[in-house]
């Protein structure tokens, strides 16, 4: 069987040539198998998110190969990746457009990787799906489907985008630390829907997270990834079975102790 | 005291259905600048050339024998390919938004003076059957009531395609491209296409425009466009400021702020002709429209402010 995701041998170096370059990516090797739900976890600047991007496409990598389901797609732009992608930010305000009905982003995301045509944006059909996918929230935001998404919270609008993300199955879900920016309530609740849509879809999962015990609890994989780098991979038991503490020191061991600096939480 | 009994106030009403006629034509233009201001987010300075263009190549087939209601859709893709040029330049060629729309519309001053041979060229309403003119409005009540109910019916279909249009998937990756970008390609659109595609959009419709307003005045002019985005921020601004609150409510909440954006520019042109009646000179009036829509920009920038402040210190 294919793989779910393919990366190999990655790199990409920041601002080259200038006072400020940056090895950012330096050889990535990794291989997801279909419905692998990865936690990624790393120092600042390890390269999580970096990974994200250069799998989005956001910007073109310096050399490697990103292969999705058999597919190269290491030369496609990044509108015509999203196809096979469905992204979570980190930023709340970053997944959705503000100015637009709830229905009217839910629209867009369903027909993400389609031409758009002439047709009606939102169709009869399009609403009584999304208002059955909002009430698997619980949040009552199917009764204000025509409200802007401008006027939600944060962690009602990663939600929504949750939910977007997986209307049109996407081979591969990227979640890059998409709680990171709401309180921790609100982070808890965002976390268990990610889990229930995963689960739902059956869907090929990375999420880039700071917070170690997160990283452990969900999914069935755990990445660490240090100065470009993945380093350390476990999945199964093994990794049901790890503590923080071992993840510290995992972390201190390839870091030389400089962890305390870090935004890493322990929590 | 003499200033004010020279004042004539019957002067000021005969002027006043020239001015309604001048501000709805300009809200066509008004609504082409919607698209790419509010829309889009892009500040397009193509319309100051782009208006002259669509009046240019409008005077000119009718000129040589092309029926005037004919030359508009022409003149709508003439604009429509300026605005092509400003969109590629941005998105191709990677010269931001604002740059890119000033080199198009320094280009099509040159462009429009081949177009017209020299800077100005009459097209007299005597000679040829113009869709319209400032004559139909001062020529006798039939006439300008044909001519009003001309504008709005044609007005009102105007509104109604474009609400069909932001409706439809393609609109809605307009908007969503000019909301947040990243969303937009996260969602496989083409974010650089859709933008080219909504210049030209947006182009068109003030191509149209100058093509109406060159019959209305009859002749097109290299210099009608200058400072014309102004003129359609004004009503813009305008409009939302007026009937912001008003339209939001609504069912249709779109087709009434493209409504509103219309009415701006009509408005716009009755305070200028007001103006004028005051007898503030003519050539002050490009400071005074510049100052107004300063104005109108900035009020929503200090209003958040001392909110913000006022938040802060409670």
């Amino acid at each position: 069987m294919a793989y779910a995701l393919e990366i190999q041998d990655v790199h990409k170096v920041f601002n080259r040539g200038t006072i400020n370059e940056k090895v950012a990516l330096n050889g990535v090797n990794l291989n997801l198998n279909p419905g692998d739900f990865v936690t990624i976890i790393g120092g600042n600047g390890a390269g999580k998110s970096t990974t994200l991007n250069a799998i989005a496409g956001v910007w073109p990598i310096d050399s490697g190969k990103i292969i999705i389901d058999g597919t190269d797609i290491t030369n496609l732009p990044e509108h015509k990746r999203a196809k096979y992608l469905g992204r979570v930010f980190q930023d709340p305000m970053t997944g959705t457009a503000a100015t637009m009905d709830i229905e009217e982003n839910m629209a867009i995301a369903l027909r993400r990787g389609e031409k758009r045509t002439l047709r009606w944006g939102v169709s009869r059909e399009d609403r009584e799906l999304f208002r059955e996918k909002l009430q698997t929230l619980g949040l009552g935001l199917e009764d204000r489907m025509t409200s802007k998404v401008g006027l939600l919270s944060g962690g009602q609008r990663q939600a929504i985008t949750l939910l977007m993300a997986a209307l049109k199955q996407p081979k591969l879900l990227l979640l890059d630390e998409h709680t990171a920016a709401l309180d921790p309530k609100t982070a808890a609740k965002v976390l268990e829907i990610s889990d229930k849509i995963i689960a739902e879809n059956q869907l090929t999962a990375m999420m880039v997270t700071h917070n170690m015990k997160d990283a452990i609890v969900h999914g069935n994989r755990l990445i660490m990834m240090h100065e470009g780098k993945v380093i350390y991979d476990v999945a199964g038991e093994e990794k049901k079975n790890l503590q923080v503490k071992d993840l510290l020191a995992k972390f201190e061991e390839v870091s030389g102790g400089e962890f305390a600096n870090d935004r890493m939480m322990l929590a | 005291m003499s200033y004010f009994m020279s004042l004539n106030p019957l002067s000021l009403f005969r002027a006043m259905p020239g001015s309604i006629a001048q501000g709805m034509i300009w809200g066509v233009m008004a609504l082409g600048v919607y698209i790419t201001f509010r829309l889009l987010d892009f500040a397009d300075l193509t319309v100051d050339g782009s208006i002259a263009t669509g009046a240019a190549v409008s005077v000119m087939l009718i000129r040589a024998g092309v029926s005037p209601i004919a030359t508009l859709p022409i003149a709508f893709l003439a604009g429509a390919l300026a605005g092509m040029v400003t969109g590629l330049l941005n998105t191709a060629l990677g010269i931001p938004g604002i740059l890119a729309s000033i080199l198009t519309q320094i280009s099509l001053y040159s462009i429009n003076l081949n177009i017209m041979g020299k800077a100005n060229q009459p097209v007299s309403v005597d000679n040829y059957p113009l869709v319209v003119s400032l004559r139909y409005v001062t020529d006798g009540s039939v006439s300008r009531l044909l001519f009003f109910l001309g504008m709005i019916v044609f007005l009102l279909a105007l509104i109604a395609v474009m609400y069909w249009y932001f409706g439809t998937e393609q609109g809605h990756a307009i908007r969503a491209t000019g909301c947040n970008g990243n969303m937009a390609r996260a969602q496989g659109i083409n974010t650089n296409f859709i933008k080219v595609l909504a210049l030209m959009i947006s182009n068109g419709l003030v191509g149209l425009c100058g093509a109406l307003y060159g019959q209305f005045q009859g002749a097109a002019d290299v210099n009608m466009g200058r400072g014309a985005i102004v003129i359609g921020l004004a009503a813009v601004i305008i409009g939302e400021v007026l009937f912001g609150k008003f339209a939001s409510k609504r069912k249709l909440a779109f087709a009434f702020t493209l409504a509103s954006v219309i009415l701006g520019a009509v408005i716009y042109y009755m305070v200028y002709q007001f103006v004028l009646w005051l007898k503030m000179p003519s050539e002050d009036m490009k400071l005074f429209s510049a100052i107004v829509v300063a104005i109108f920009l900035a009020i929503p920038y200090l209003k958040e402010k001392r909110t913000l402040r006022k938040g802060a210190s409670k």
